[in-house]
């Protein structure tokens, strides 16, 4: 366990978060693309190293946690954003860092995602979607597309996938944004973004599993494909993708996205992303290829808004401002008492 | 005894009892809970030593006139000690048939029985399964002081002129009966005329009607020429002391509320709604000035790991439940066994298995606190012998979960729970040193490095530099907590963890013998038997017999001295509310041959009974 703080408030680099601890992921796992990012955009938070905490659940993912130099927590299946919650409630000032798989958060822990979202704690949640369960070798996930052939699906899963985006906006995430492992680019600034949103951020991060479910994100991997599909949301401009000599955009048609050809309709015409509107990001979630192209980077942001323990601390402090802190000696002999000899 | 109608009344003759058994009972809309708590306010005013026994269906608003839908509420007070509820009744108020259908029976012959004549016709009679109404056959007059009021009638005489509607007016009748009640047992009116008041600030119109109707019950009773006598009990001895009433649930409340005070540390509390434990969440959440956070969990296992988040983050973490709670709780209990940090977990144990009995009292969850979890996960188990004792427990279970880094888990139950008793405020500074000491010296830190002593590994605040380190469920190598799957590594801290909860053993005080250290027979118990263990004890004491008791507080580790207290008597009887729960473990820990007293109806023991079972046992000795 490295204790090597350098001085306080000294630059942190990159080395500052990388613990002693040896990385035990397959190698070529998408999470090492991941970890790395994270560890490098750490010292740009301007937050000191022992504030932050990663709490984790059960899963390749969540291992996470035991590779970061600062305060972590590897909890039990699914309950990771509970554990956050009871964390920010005790201590509201720490930047808490929520690491969590397809499996973990979307199976078994579905519940306690919707409610740390809709409640809007302060927690930055990271969802590495790899549409498989890997560290149980191989079952097919909540995400996995429907008739997946997986060990214990050998004739094909019969269960429709869920849209970890779209579970997000519907939530009430106050954030929530989509990245690929692959584009580290692009990563390093969502998840830089998310870390600095206050209230409840879900990225779900697009990540390969090359054991037991490569290339599932081949749409964003295959430069062909990326090229043809990707689109990058960027607030405020017109929802365009493609190739530079046959870019396209989307226009909506009521609520139904429409494939257009750019020039062929008028610049104002075409559907501007705007991060505030929470239905224009539910139907963002609900795109993907062939059909429309797949949207990377932030759907939906929302500033500003309360977060719970801003709430409940508020609550303490009016009661403690109204009547001054609790006294046990005088609640005792609160109401109705009587006295005996 | 107020003279108001210038001597018209002469006085009644009065006589004194040494200690009376009361149970008021009606429909669940008919405010028996109420009207039971306002009686003991006036017994708790008078002096008495009391013990309350509220009993009421899982329906929140059950079909009227059911006998499922009966409500009750029962007391019992008395000059001298009061160890519990009673088991017959010395006068039970029947608002309606199905009351008196469901509750005639432990009505001791001879006994007071008072009737709400309004509520006997044909429906009601037939809903409680009556083919001929009861009033009009001798039998219940000859067998008991039958009284037939109408109730409901006199009420709405009493509120002629107020502007209530009529069904506005019915719900007042509870008072009359009270009214009633509070003259034969010549209770004082003053606490419930106050609680009145305040209890419809806001509308003085009920202020009005529940006050006339209130005393016109007490004049009804002292004009009446069918009431010709009246009781009085006399004040109990009692160690002398500021008192108040206190519940079991609100008792843990408060202890938490002290412990908050003493370390000084935000109390974050999980819980999810469940009977009958959501008393404890509702109370918390009146005293955010205490800085305890109650959040109301999504489900079972949020309200658990959160409050183990927080322990993480350097609270203390508490959640409560109930047994079925409990049990989806197990998993989450075992991370907090192994990253070793302090939690407090209540259960208010409820009749099982599964849904079971939601609002009724049993003590079956001791082998699911013991062992309910995977694997060796061993945590301390407390459990509290009275409402008031509560308190200390819960001060208690924190002080133990913080210095050794340990889950504790408080088996409390229904009756304890919703169970009133006198309670002698204890003084704050009095209860024991709490202290609370996070690691924040970085040089020679180690996640598991223990404290010799108590084999506590430190506890540590995020935000504290120079200390970021990682915990988890995984097995860890000890001291340094690094991840490690070393089989010698994962004996050595299968036994670590269990040595830990065996040392919280230095904690626990000599045990209390109640009667001689050795004799023929020593009653074990623990939790909410207490009262009646020790009512049943006293008894057979007083016949000369050699009998003691003693009540394990301590369940997991016991009592250093137990083994040796138990080997000083021919017999061990160990009464329980389950199939044999501490009985199985006495016997297994201490090779002694106790016996089990065992009835599991989702009520309280009967003293009566555990008293039998007593004498039986001496008898097959002779």
């Amino acid at each position: 366990m490295s204790t090597a703080t350098g001085t306080p408030g000294a630059p942190y680099t990159k080395k500052d978060f990388e613990s002693d601890q040896d990385v035990r992921w397959c190698p070529g796992c998408g999470d090492y693309a991941i970890l790395s990012v994270v560890q490098k955009l750490m010292p740009d938070l301007g937050i000191a190293r022992e504030n932050i905490v990663f709490v984790s659940g059960i899963g390749c993912s969540s291992r996470f946690p035991y590779y970061m130099n600062t305060y972590g927590f590897h909890t039990i299946h699914g309950r990771a954003p509970a554990i956050a919650t009871g964390l920010k409630l005790a201590r509201p000032e720490l930047k808490v860092f929520v690491v969590t798989g397809d499996g973990d958060g979307l199976s078994i822990g579905g519940n306690h995602l919707l409610h740390v979202l809709r409640r809007n704690v302060d927690v930055t949640i990271l969802l590495f979607n790899n549409r498989i369960y890997g560290l149980t070798k191989g079952q097919y996930s909540p995400t996995s597309e429907l008739g997946k052939v997986t060990k214990s699906t050998p004739a094909g899963s019969a269960d429709r996938p869920v849209s970890p985006c779209a579970f997000a906006v519907t939530a009430g995430a106050s954030l929530v944004a989509r990245t690929v492992d692959r584009n580290v680019a692009h990563m390093e600034a969502i998840l830089r973004r998310a870390s600095g949103h206050r209230g409840a951020a879900f990225v779900e991060i697009l990540q390969n599993c090359n054991v037991y479910n490569d290339k599932a994100w081949n749409v964003l991997y295959d430069r062909e494909s990326k090229t043809l599909h990707e689109l990058r949301l960027e607030h405020g401009k017109p929802l365009t993708f493609g190739p530079a000599d046959d870019r396209r955009g989307l226009t909506l048609d009521g609520l139904r996205p429409r494939v257009v050809k750019v020039g062929e309709v008028p610049e104002s015409a075409l559907w501007r992303h705007d991060e505030g509107d929470a239905a224009a990001a539910f139907l963002l979630s609900q795109m993907w290829a062939p059909e429309c192209p797949v949207p990377i980077g932030t759907l939906l942001a929302r500033q500003g808004e309360a977060t719970y323990e801003d709430l409940i601390i508020d609550q303490e402090q009016r009661a403690v401002s109204d009547r001054g802190p609790g006294d046990i000696a005088k609640l005792l002999l609160s109401g109705d008492t009587w006295k005996i000899g | 005894m107020s003279q108001g109608q210038a001597g018209v009344v002469a006085a009644k003759p009065r006589r004194s009892l040494t200690r009376a058994v009361i149970r008021f009972a009606g429909d669940s809309g008919d405010g028996m809970q109420v009207t039971g708590e306002q009686f003991t306010t006036e017994t708790a005013w008078a002096g008495n030593d009391l013990s309350t026994l509220p009993n009421f269906p899982a329906e929140i608003r059950a079909p009227a006139g059911t006998l499922f839908g009966v409500s009750s509420f029962q007391i019992q007070f008395g000059s001298q000690r009061v160890y519990t509820p009673g088991d017959q009744l010395d006068a039970l108020v029947a608002m309606n048939p199905a009351a008196l259908k469901v509750h005639l029976g432990d009505l001791k012959p001879g006994g007071i029985l008072i009737v709400n004549t309004a509520a006997f016709d044909t429906r009601n009679l037939e809903k409680a399964g009556y083919a001929t109404n009861p009033l009009e056959e001798p039998t219940l007059g000859d067998r008991y002081r039958l009284h037939q009021v109408d109730i409901s009638g006199l009420t709405k005489k009493a509120l002629e002129d107020l502007p209530l509607d009529a069904k506005e007016k019915e719900r007042c009748k509870n008072f009359f009966a009270l009214g009633l009640v509070s003259w034969i047992y010549t209770r004082p009116l003053e606490p419930t005329l106050g609680s009145i008041q305040k209890r419809f600030a806001k509308n003085m119109t009920y202020v009005e009607a529940n006050t006339r109707v209130l005393k016109a019950g007490h004049a009804f009773a002292e004009t009446a020429e069918m009431f010709g006598e009246h009781y009085g009990v006399e004040a109990a001895e009692m160690p002398s002391g500021t008192y108040r009433s206190m519940t079991g649930n609100r008792a843990l409340a408060w202890g938490l509320l002290a412990a908050a005070e003493r370390t000084s540390l935000p109390i974050v509390f999980g819980a999810y709604p469940i009977t009958p434990a959501s008393d404890i969440l509702h109370e918390l959440a009146l005293h955010k000035r205490f800085r305890v956070r109650t959040f109301q969990a999504e489900d079972e296992i949020a309200a658990v790991t959160s409050a183990i988040g927080a322990a993480f983050g350097g609270a203390v973490g508490v959640t409560a439940s109930s047994g079925p709670g409990v049990a989806l709780k197990g998993e989450a209990i075992g991370l907090a066994v192994t990253s070793e940090l302090p939690l407090v977990v209540f259960d208010i144990q409820r009749g099982g298995p599964s849904t079971g009995l939601p609002t009724k009292t049993e003590q079956a969850d001791l082998m699911q606190a013991l062992y309910g979890r995977n694997s060796e996960a061993p945590v301390v188990v407390l459990a509290p012998a009275t409402p008031g004792d509560c308190f200390f427990i819960a001060y208690e279970a924190v002080r133990i979960a913080i210095k050794y880094m340990v889950p504790v888990i408080v088996l409390s139950d229904g009756y304890l729970a919703n169970g009133a008793e006198p309670w002698l405020i204890p003084d704050v500074a009095s209860l024991p040193d709490m202290e609370v000491r996070f690691r924040t010296d970085p040089v020679g830190f180690k996640a598991y490095l223990r404290d010799p002593a108590t084999l506590a590994r430190p506890w540590v605040r995020p935000g504290t530099p120079g200390l970021e380190h990682r915990i988890g469920g995984i097995e860890k190598q000890d001291v340094t907590g690094n991840i490690s799957y070393d089989p010698e590594n994962h004996d050595h801290m299968v036994r670590t963890r269990a040595e830990k909860v065996r040392r919280v053993a230095q904690e626990i005080p000599p045990t209390t013998i109640n009667g001689a250290a050795t004799g023929d027979v020593l009653v074990v118990g623990w939790g909410g038997t207490y009262g009646a263990i020790t009512a049943a004890v006293a008894d057979a004491q007083a016949d000369g017999r050699a009998v003691s008791s003693v009540h394990v507080r301590h369940l997991s580790p016991l009592p250093p001295d137990l083994g040796h207290v138990l080997r000083q008597f021919r017999r061990v009887l160990v009464p329980e509310i389950n199939s044999g729960q501490l009985v199985r473990v006495l016997r297994a820990e201490y090779l002694v041959d106790a016996v089990g007293f065992n009835r599991v109806r989702g009520l309280p023991l009967a003293s009566q009974e555990i008293y039998d079972t007593i004498i039986q046992l001496l008898e097959e000795k002779r």
